[in-house]
């Protein structure tokens, strides 16, 4: 076949050559794209500190200064580097220790909407017919219980419980993903590598993983950078409703509901929860941009 | 009588369109892209000029920009001298009164070029309205008679149909019909049949040679097909990567072509009355990237009489046969025949 | 030329009906209407040979093709594969019977995964089939294959929009050959072409038929095309099989009166021949294939239609062995 051999390669191709897959590709465009990796770096400091920072801590968040019940400016000698709130506890402290609170569910509560959306979706989209019917139906009717009433009656059924919020959290989220995912998925299903997938002899769970998502993880991934700040926000209300963490427990959104009410005395104790958590809602964004990009091989 | 006709492109009296030294640039992401480099034609009252060249070549965006339809990251430069006026330079009030009036464009996709949610008649008098300014009443009896002539039949009826409702040959007709409403003075036909079926593309072929001959105007036919090109054209100029790389007279084009892509163009295409039996001539390689073009000759890479010389870039030039053909070499003729 | 079925037939195609429920009418009272896009077509394909199918576009030659894959569901008829009946087989049976019969797509870019790297596309129906091959093999098989296809096997990690069309479809050619299978089904291969890599894409078919010894379905409205390729032309209109012959039968001496109208009207590239040949004009637009002109569904634009037509659907006449056509006045 001589005369077939026609390849008139622009780049410079290497003989030999590794197979590698979107995933890979995905990883290196990410770490090129400096707004992505500096976020990358970010907010591993910030969940590093909110994890280890803690125990490095003299003060721990629910300790309270006997000597100081009141607001302290910051201070090196009392060890309160940021100072306490209006009852003596170390600000630094629960901030970090807030941030545990607020990143386990910011990223559980999305992680299980993720899961759960983009299965339903998918599946719901690529199978259509009564699945989708029955998938659809039930989401609409979820669609239409109030979170509030939803989380209390898990709580009536499981008793309070931290790790309940969050699957409360997620499994509200997922309604939106699920039909994000399942109008992506509807437009997938008719373009010709699909029914090509379907001709090479794939099943429905390879077509599923291999081709169906991928290609909405997209769309879906500006969602979740969406939904993070959501659940965030919205685990500080269920708190001040009463059914979210409880006292002395806390969580960056508790935190600066607490500091809002105290601007005028104590600006830092808005501001230091503040910083931290838009610190991290920014970089879940350009994250976000970035994973989004790094995933669609055209943007090189 | 193309034998009449001057094949070298020398503007006369006659001449309806004059594009000298036409360049246009796009603004992209990944650099800028020169779709049409330096081209010059010409196009006479009565005359079918056929335009040939592979997707990508410049076919359409040449004439985009003669029209002032370019995308906003486009950029033309040159002369189109149509009439009097530089179509380059031209304002928009200028260029709306020439286009859809003196000259027409019937483009490739005649699916979106009408607007969806309207009924054909009515967009058909909007034009006429606007144009030449009739009432509503003798707009219509105009637009039935052209449905007409564009043998559709039932046209009362077919005006008050949406575009959807129409077949894929309707709506071309449509298109046709709606572009030759101001009997303009140049119509240009951008693929006007490449979506449509061999029987269909028969009737539009028809219907254009109709409109060419009996009303004396000048024709630009744009198509990839060479076919195509050979039942109407007078003169057909063979683009390449943005350039005319042959224009010359129908017959000599098709008999005795000479350029190395236009002999490979017509060797490669399957016909219905080649010998059979053995494989299909190819020309290796595929068309270039127009961001990375060599410096010579466009075609080398592909070329099997590449030498040289053919590292400068060769000007349109007097050839063999009365056309003209950018390449530098004048010994193919003999290199062809001392091979077969 | 494989004389027709000499051996024992590959494929065996009976009466096959593909209707699509299309609903019509207001938005509420709509009623669904069957429209027929395949209607009834029967044909035989023996071992490595080649049958092209021609028509124009919405004659049912893609839906065609799909039904035999068992990619649509047909609604009536027979698909016999290897002497066994596929219309209701298991999903597992049909994928069996897949890893012989692949299929390329009409649009080469349209028909590649945007996501994933030329070497993954290539290799999928692979590890659909084969997944206990080691990914060393897979990857030597990937390679052998590119470079048949004439791609450099070095491109295996750049994606779809990274190559030209002409490239795409070769990737997609790859792809169906890996399995080496008994049947390839192009769906118009090479229509979305341009014209200089059109006759590689052709070459390269043909090669790669005699190297695998592959039956080949060529659904093509290009009949220059066609004729270059196929053994045996099957014309269709309106989902009904009008003429079916060897090729030099058919393009010397069709029969039916819409053959000879398809092949007076492509053009030929030589403006003498062009210009003086007779063609014959066919008048008015192909009917809805919603409710089919009764008798012979060509009536409608037949230049030779007469009273019977309308009333008699033709039944099959063989002017000469192999060569069968449906239409009443075809020995006129
Ligand atoms: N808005 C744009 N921005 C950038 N590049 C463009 C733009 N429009 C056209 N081009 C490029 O200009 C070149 C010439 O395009 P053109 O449409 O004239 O080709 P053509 O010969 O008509 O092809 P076809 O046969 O596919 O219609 C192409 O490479 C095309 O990608
Ligand atoms: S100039 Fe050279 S490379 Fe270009 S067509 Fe002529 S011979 Fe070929
Ligand atoms: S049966 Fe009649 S209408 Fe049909 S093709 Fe033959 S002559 Fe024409
Ligand atoms: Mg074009």
């Amino acid at each position: 076949m001589t005369d077939v051999n026609l390849v008139t390669p622009a780049i410079p191709v290497p003989d030999v050559i590794e197979g590698r897959s979107l995933w890979q590709d995905a990883w290196r465009r990410l770490l090129r794209n400096r707004a992505a990796l500096a976020s990358l770096i970010i907010l591993g400091v910030i969940a590093f500190l909110s994890i280890f920072g803690p125990y490095a801590l003299a003060w721990s968040y629910d300790q309270i200064d006997w000597d100081h019940v009141e607001a302290v400016p910051p201070s090196l000698a009392l060890k309160h580097y940021l100072g306490t709130d209006s009852v003596g506890r170390d600000l630094l402290a629960r901030t970090l220790f807030g941030g545990r609170v607020s990143l386990t569910v910011g990223l559980l509560a999305t992680g299980v909407a993720l899961f759960i959306g983009v299965t339903v979706g998918a599946v719901s989209g690529y199978l259509g017919g009564k699945v989708d019917q029955v998938l659809m139906r039930f989401v609409d009717l979820m669609y239409s219980v109030p979170l509030t009433f939803f989380v209390i009656i898990l709580m009536v059924l499981f008793g309070r419980n931290f790790i309940l919020m969050f699957l409360a959290i997620g499994s509200v989220e997922w309604l939106t993903m699920a039909r994000i995912v399942r109008g992506q998925t509807l437009t997938l299903k008719h373009r010709e590598f699909m029914e090509a997938a379907r001709a090479s002899g794939g099943s429905t769970v390879s077509i599923l993983l291999r081709h169906v998502v991928p290609n909405v993880l997209g769309v879906v991934i500006v969602y979740v950078t969406l939904t993070i700040p959501q659940v965030i926000l919205l685990e500080s209300f269920l708190s001040f409703l009463g059914l979210g963490v409880q006292e002395p427990m806390t969580s960056w959104g508790v935190l600066i509901n607490e500091g809002a009410a105290e601007l005028e005395i104590t600006p830092r104790t808005l501001i230091v929860p503040a910083i931290f958590m838009t610190a991290t809602l920014f970089c879940f964004n350009f994250l976000g941009d970035g994973l989004r990009d790094a995933l669609d091989p055209k943007d090189r | 009588m193309p034998s009449t006709r001057k094949t070298a492109d020398v503007a006369g009296s006659d001449t309806v369109l004059d594009i000298q030294g036409l360049t246009v640039r796009f603004e992209t992401a990944d650099g800028e892209v020169q779709a049409v480099s330096d081209l010059s034609l010409t196009v006479a009252k009565g005359e079918c000029l056929g335009i040939v060249g592979e997707s990508g070549s410049g076919k359409s965006q040449t004439f985009m920009a003669t029209l002032g339809l370019l995308a906003d990251n486009g950029r033309a430069t040159g002369k189109v001298m149509f009439g009097d006026a530089d179509l380059l330079t031209a304002n928009e009030a200028t260029l709306n009164s020439i286009r859809g009036n003196r000259a027409a464009m019937v483009f490739q996709d005649h699916m979106t070029s009408l607007t969806p949610h309207m009924k054909v008649g009515r967009q058909l008098t909007e034009v006429l309205q606007r144009h030449r300014g009739l009432d509503a009443k003798a707009a219509l009896d105009a637009v039935i008679a052209m449905l007409r002539r564009v043998q559709i039949p039932e046209p009362e009826r077919r005006a008050e149909m949406y575009p959807h409702e129409l077949s894929g040959g309707l709506r071309q007709r449509v298109m046709i019909a709606m572009g030759l409403l101001c009997h303009p003075e140049l119509l240009i036909a951008d693929e006007p049949t490449t979506a449509l079926d061999v029987t269909v593309q028969a009737l539009i072929l028809d219907l254009i040679r109709d409109v060419k001959d009996s009303d004396n105007t000048a024709v630009i036919l744009i198509t990839h097909d060479l076919g195509v090109v050979a039942g109407l054209a007078d003169r057909v100029a063979v683009m390449y990567a943005g350039r005319v790389v042959e224009l010359g007279d129908v017959n000599q084009i098709f008999s005795e072509p000479q350029h190395p892509y236009t002999q490979g163009l017509l060797a490669c295409s399957p016909r219905l009355d080649d010998a059979l039996g053995g494989k299909l001539k190819t020309i290796p390689g595929q068309p270039p990237n127009l961001q990375r073009l060599p410096p010579g000759c466009a075609f080398a890479p592909r070329c099997p009489y590449v030498i040289a010389a053919c590292a400068e870039r060769p000007p349109l030039r007097p050839a063999a046969g009365g056309g003209l053909k950018a390449c530098v070499r004048d010994d193919l003729a003999s290199i062809t025949k001392a091979a077969s | 030329m494989t004389a027709p079925l000499l051996q024992a037939p590959l494929l065996q195609v009976r009466d096959l009906k593909v209707h699509f429920p299309v609903k019509t009418g207001g938005l509420l009272i709509g009623r669904y209407q069957p429209l027929h896009a395949v209607d009834g077509v029967s044909f035989d394909l023996a071992p490595g040979e080649t049958l092209g199918i021609v028509g124009e576009s919405g004659c049912g030659k893609s839906t065609l093709g799909r039904a035999v894959l068992q990619l649509l569901p047909a609604t009536s008829g027979a698909v016999i594969w290897l002497g066994q009946e596929m219309t209701g087989l298991s999903a597992k049976e049909i994928k069996a019977a897949r890893e012989n019969m692949q299929i390329v797509f009409q649009d080469p870019l349209a028909s590649l995964d945007p996501r994933m790297t030329a070497g993954d596309i290539i290799a999928e129906p692979l590890r659909n089939y084969h997944p206990e091959l080691s990914r060393a093999e897979t990857a030597r098989r990937v390679a052998e294959l590119m470079e048949q296809v004439g791609l450099l096997p070095g491109m295996i990690n750049r994606y779809p929009h990274e190559f030209s069309g002409g490239q795409c479809q070769r990737i997609g050619i790859a792809r169906a050959m890996i399995l080496k299978p008994k049947l390839v089904i192009c769906d118009e291969p090479v229509s979305a072409l341009d014209v200089s890599v059109r006759a590689q894409v052709i070459n390269l078919l043909k090669d790669l038929q005699k190297a695998f010894g592959l039956a080949m379905l060529f659904i093509s409205h290009d009949l220059a095309v066609v004729r270059h390729i196929s053994d045996r032309v099957l014309v269709l209109y309106l989902g009904k099989v009008m003429e079916l012959a060897p090729r030099d039968l058919l393009y010397q001496a069709p029969r039916h009166p819409y053959t000879r109208a398809l092949m007076s009207a492509v053009p030929i590239p030589d403006p003498a021949l062009e210009r003086a040949k007779p063609r014959i004009i066919l008048t008015g637009d192909l009917p809805s294939p919603l409710n089919p002109p009764s008798g012979c569904v060509f009536r409608t634009r037949c230049p030779k239609a007469t009273d019977i037509c309308a009333q008699v659907e033709p039944v099959r006449e063989s002017p000469a062995p192999g060569h069968d056509v449906w239409c009443h006045h075809s020995r006129d």
